[in-house]
């Protein structure tokens, strides 16, 4: 078997545990402690800044142009939209900056 | 009408308003899980792989995340832990979902487990807040089409990906920044957003090139949770929520 496919199995293994984890420890105890449940909240948007924040010293006007207009759409429309907008600005910048 | 067959159609309606309830999820996931095919394959995952790591992770940004490291010849386990951190908010759903399904069988709960993703928990809270009971058939009502349709699309994304002539004319390789990008701007109305990512973008770019990659990963997160833990909890407005 592949090195991916022990990454996926590993990746799944460690997903169900968080998926069954809350309820098999968190819930024993009466009361989460607040600086835990602060930390436990910061988890997605610290994890994914650091794959976004890197991309920017490598990234030219294009790019640049389409995480801004990612950010604008951000303020009224969902997650799709957002990005189909971030998408449609790369996709044109690019034909005309490289 | 005997008792029985009384049950029977109470537990098909019941299975069926689940399935109405999962529409919208599954409209609003299908692009992403064609994107995922298709930049999986785009990353060096075979059509099969992409199909298992849906069926068996079924967690998309963390399946994001994994392809995104892939392509950049991380260590296996470290693609293992981020996909263990994007994922780790699903302990507080668990935590959270687990007293409403505390009644089932152990097997349907540790299958109601497996397909605990956020519309999942958010619909499912949602209906026992309003005191309704949260049962099974109606829990895989709504579960069940989402992973069926996630898992296929996902499938098609990787064969039909394939077919791209030109990714970086198309702007491929730089779609799941604008992705991650889309999901860090979700968060923001969560208390201490902005010092987070403020910090963990900071911890990153320094580690990226100091360390190198891709230990900012890893040095970012930790950077961005550490802020959140250490600040006063009132800044937090954990404790303010009923």
């Amino acid at each position: 078997m592949s090195t991916t496919f022990w990454i996926i199995i590993a990746g799944a293994i460690a997903t169900y545990l968080t998926r069954i984890g809350g309820h098999l420890v968190i819930s024993r105890f009466e009361n989460i402690h607040p600086r835990v449940e602060a930390g436990l909240n910061a988890v997605p948007a610290a994890v994914l800044t650091t794959l976004v924040a890197p991309e920017l010293l490598n990234a030219g006007p294009a790019e640049w142009a389409a995480l801004v207009v990612t950010a604008v759409v951000s303020l009224r429309g969902g997650l799709m939209a957002m990005f189909l907008a971030g998408a449609a600005v790369l996709i044109v910048a690019r034909q005309f900056v490289e | 009408m005997s008792a029985e067959t009384l049950t029977e159609n109470s537990l098909a309606s019941d299975f069926w308003q689940g399935v109405r309830l999962s529409m919208p999820v599954v409209v609003a996931s299908a692009p992403f899980a064609v994107l995922f095919g298709a930049l999986a394959v785009d990353n060096g995952f075979s059509v099969l792989e992409a199909f298992l790591m849906s069926a068996l992770i079924y967690g998309g940004a963390s399946q994001m995340v994994g392809i995104q490291l892939f392509g950049q010849h991380v260590a296996p386990w470290l693609i293992v832990l981020s996909i263990f951190a994007v994922n780790f908010r699903h302990v507080l759903y668990s935590a959270g979902i687990g007293r409403r399904i505390a009644h089932w069988p152990v097997i349907q709960q540790a299958l109601g487990y497996f397909i605990l993703t956020d519309p999942q928990f958010a619909v499912a809270e949602a209906r026992a807040n309003t005191g309704q009971t949260v049962g099974f058939a109606w829990y895989l009502g709504l579960g069940l089409p989402v992973y069926i349709f996630w898992v296929i699309e996902s499938a098609l994304g990787a064969v039909f990906g394939k077919l791209i002539p030109d990714t970086h004319a198309l702007g491929i390789d730089f779609l799941l920044p604008i992705y991650f990008l889309g999901l860090v701007l979700g968060f923001r109305k969560r208390p201490l957003w902005l010092p987070v990512v403020l910090a963990s973008a900071a911890a990153s770019i320094v580690a990226y090139k100091t360390v190198g990659s891709p230990w900012h990963v890893s040095i970012g997160a930790i950077a961005g949770v550490l802020l959140a833990v250490i600040l006063p909890p009132h800044h937090s407005g954990v404790e303010t929520r009923p």
